[in-house]
């Protein structure tokens, strides 16, 4: 489950970028009766096809590996939380019907009518993402139901979905969501600025993933402070192995780095910031943050994946963060898109650290709430199949997982390479 | 009729959309397998063509039903997960692959063409999940799916492995070959030639689907009295209504009346479909599990039937633009 959700969520965050970057470059076209920009919009449009149908075929095993994997889970949890993924499987749908329209309407529609096709897709893919990730938050905070001798009794579907972690997560998921689609974009468009092609064509490609990037970036930057400090109120456990906090402390500080040690109880080698952690989760450097001790050995994450994810998450992101702005910075000085061979190495690089990022995000959101699947009240490990054979599942849904991703980027580089071929004449 | 009820009819609806819809696209896939003669070519973009911009919409009705399925039967949902743990996870394979090897080859252009391995892959997983998707349903018409104080009591086998369920499985397949083939057959209109490819197509599925749903009847009957005994009883009508469309539909293949047989192949499958759920009705999983039983909270059925009655407000007319614009080629024929 979790690789398949590490990969779909890859093509996912993709779904809801892309389209918003196709929609903007086939409207500028438009606007101003630019070939080079309908270029960009027709080409993305031809690849989004074949991310599209991966990211909803692996979404299609995640909606069944739900019942498949985890139906104690569901049998539990399925009515509280099934509204949101009902209103996703709506607004999946609306994305699958404009994207039919958009991809194969090139020719039979007419291009603003074309271009008014492509604003469903790109709404549609924001609207998915905040209704799966509710349910995700759900799993963190749940409300929104009363437990009678542990059997289910009364269900608010409604303030379950709208539960306490709702707006900090969703939206810190969405704006992720543009900034890694941003940077991989920026990405792909440096790497071939790299190569040579310093075209009109490369330079806008690059200019639009950056400028995404670099607005997402920012907000990403202050949803994700403001979920931080919402977990250190609703989920001190997760808290405190996000900042590998071993012992209740006041004024305690932020740590940056080091490797937790359980077995001695602290964390080794890590940047100490007096009094910083306090000031970040409370804005009060003698605020008391509780520490892992303070839980029962058996209610505890696992220290190490949750620290070096969330300060991988951080670092990388502040990187990002300070990428982008030197992008921008460079390009308001000299007017024109750097061509600094350094600078485009740091973007190509950016695109993959993006990914890293969000995942190790993910990472700090699941592994933080282990041991339970749904925070406070179900064990993961009840809640788990008991089917036989899991092994061999796991090993062949790993093995298509491998199949498509290196088919799909042989097919990407194809089409790329196509496209090029067709449209630069020989010189 | 209470809430359950409704929201169980609206899962059955979306069954039967899946089936006459995605069914075809499976259907595409296995003519894509048999492409034949002077005309391979053409047969193959031919599915392409038709495929290419619908199979993604049609594809979600299968998503829809799901997560309908355990936000309003949440108990139901657990227990077949569990029950048919092994088909749906072969079926759910087959999804994976025809849908991701029909993208790389649409999209993909000469990279991948149809005797790629992932042109073989496409025509492969389009008769692997229908056959285990027609298995499954076999199961749980069956009875065969035992609940006892709320868990799961029959093994992982049962009843997905039995001669009914093989035949299912086959029907399942063969029904939708015949589905695509009657759907080619509107969408080649202006391609006599490889029109009557397809036709022949839908002569050979007709009549092999045809011969198949008796030899179903006969084997529910001698091995499935469960299945029997529903068909015969409440679902009664429907199932005579499912049969008269056989002979409708063939007489429209044989006469060349494209769009009558389109109508016909769709109304058996649809008809197929309702007369199992109204001949099992109570019951969800029978004999243990009653859609009463199985429901969620009311307050969660009553959110549920709202937020499907404003999502199909934009779904309807969008899907209607979708197939207005890419189904509605030959206006005059």
């Amino acid at each position: 489950m979790g690789t398949s959700l590490g990969f779909h969520i890859v093509f996912a965050v993709l779904g809801v970028g892309v389209p918003l970057l196709m929609a903007s470059a086939e409207g500028i076209a438009l606007y101003r009766r630019d070939q080079t920009w309908m270029l960009l919009a027709r080409r993305w449009s031809s690849a989004f096809g074949i991310l599209f149908a991966v990211g909803a075929v692996s979404g299609t095993v995640l909606s069944f590996e739900l019942g498949l994997l985890w139906p104690g889970f569901m049998s539990f949890s399925g009515s509280i939380i099934g509204l949101p993924f009902s209103a996703e499987g709506f607004a999946f749908f609306l994305e699958a019907i404009f994207l039919g329209l958009y991809l194969y309407g090139w020719d039979r529609l007419r291009p603003f009518q074309h271009w008014l096709t492509g604003l469903p897709v790109a709404a549609s893919g924001a609207a998915s993402s905040i209704f799966v990730v509710m349910a995700n938050s759900w799993m963190n905070t749940p409300t929104g139901f009363k437990l009678v001798d542990g059997r289910l009794a009364s269900v608010d579907p409604l303030s379950a979905a709208f539960n306490p972690s709702t707006p900090t997560e969703t939206i810190h998921m969405l704006v992720s969501a543009y900034v890694v689609t941003g940077f991989v974009v920026a990405a792909v468009y440096a790497a071939g600025m790299l190569r040579g092609r310093g075209d009109a064509f490369h330079r806008r490609g690059l200019l639009l993933g950056m400028a995404m990037a670099a607005v997402a970036i920012v907000l990403a930057g202050i949803t994700g402070d403001n979920s931080a400090r919402f977990t250190y109120g609703a989920q001190p456990a997760k808290f405190a192995a996000m900042e590998a906090l071993y012992a209740t402390t006041r004024g305690a500080p932020l740590h940056i780095g080091g490797i937790p040690s359980d077995s001695q109880g602290r964390l080794l080698y890590a940047i100490e910031i007096p009094y910083g952690l306090s000031l970040l989760a409370a804005l009060d450097p003698n605020a008391e943050v509780r520490g892992l001790d303070s839980f029962p050995a058996d209610q505890r994450p696992n220290t190490v994946v949750v620290h070096l994810s969330f300060d991988t998450m951080v670092g990388l992101g502040i990187g990002l963060g300070l990428l982008a702005a030197l992008f921008w910075f460079l390009v308001w000085r000299s007017r024109r898109v750097p061509s600094n061979r350094l600078v485009l190495w740091c973007l190509v690089a950016a695109g993959p650290a993006a990914v890293i990022t969000m995942e190790a995000g993910w990472f700090v959101t699941e592994f933080g709430r282990q041991p339970w699947i749904v925070y406070g009240i179900i064990r993961t490990t009840a809640a788990a199949t008991s089917a036989p054979g899991l092994g061999l599942v796991f090993a062949v849904f790993a093995a298509i997982y491998i199949a498509l991703a290196v088919t799909l980027s042989r097919l990407l580089l194809l089409l790329a390479r196509h496209n090029r071929e067709r449209s630069e004449p020989k010189p | 009729m209470s809430e359950a009820d409704a929201a169980a009819g609206l899962l059955w609806l979306s069954l039967t959309a899946y089936a006459v819809l995605a069914g075809a696209d499976f259907g595409g896939g296995v003519w894509d397998i048999f492409a034949s003669g002077p005309r391979k070519r053409a047969q193959r973009q031919a599915v392409a063509r038709a495929m290419g911009p619908v199979w993604e919409a049609n594809h979600v009705w299968l998503i829809f039903m799901i997560t309908g399925l355990f936000t309003t039967f949440p108990i139901a949902f657990g227990d077949l997960s569990l029950a048919l743990y092994v088909p749906m996870t072969v079926a759910l394979i087959g999804i994976v692959l025809r849908g991701a090897a029909f993208a790389f080859r649409a999209h993909g252009r000469e990279a991948v063409g149809p005797l790629s391995p992932w042109g073989v892959v496409f025509g492969g997983s389009s008769v692997v999940a229908p056959f285990f998707l027609g298995t499954a349903a076999a199961a749980v018409a069956s009875g065969a799916i035992r609940i006892t104080d709320g868990r799961v009591a029959s093994g992982f086998g049962a009843g997905w492995s039995t001669p009914f369920a093989l035949v299912m499985g086959l029907l399942a397949v063969a029904l939708c070959a015949y589905l695509a083939a009657a759907y080619l057959m509107v969408e080649t209109e202006d391609d006599a030639a490889l029109q009557s490819d397809f036709r022949r197509r839908a002569l050979i599925a007709s009549v092999v689907s045809g011969a198949l749903a008796l030899l179903g009847l006969w084997v529910a009957y001698a091995q499935a009295p469960r299945v029997w005994a529903d068909l015969t009883g409440n679902g009664l009508l429907l199932l005579l209504l499912a049969l008269i469309n056989g002979p409708i539909a063939l007489w429209g293949v044989w006469r060349l009346r494209p769009r009558l047989t389109r109508i016909a192949v769709a109304a058996q499958v649809t008809f197929v479909l309702w007369a199992w759920a109204v001949g099992q009705w109570p019951y969800l999983v029978p004999p243990d599990l009653t859609i009463a039983d199985a429901a969620a909270p009311a307050a969660v059925l009553s959110a549920w039937l709202v937020v499907i009655a404003v999502g199909m407000l934009l779904v309807i007319p969008s899907l209607g633009v979708l197939f207005g614009v890419f189904k509605a080629r030959n206006p005059a024929a």
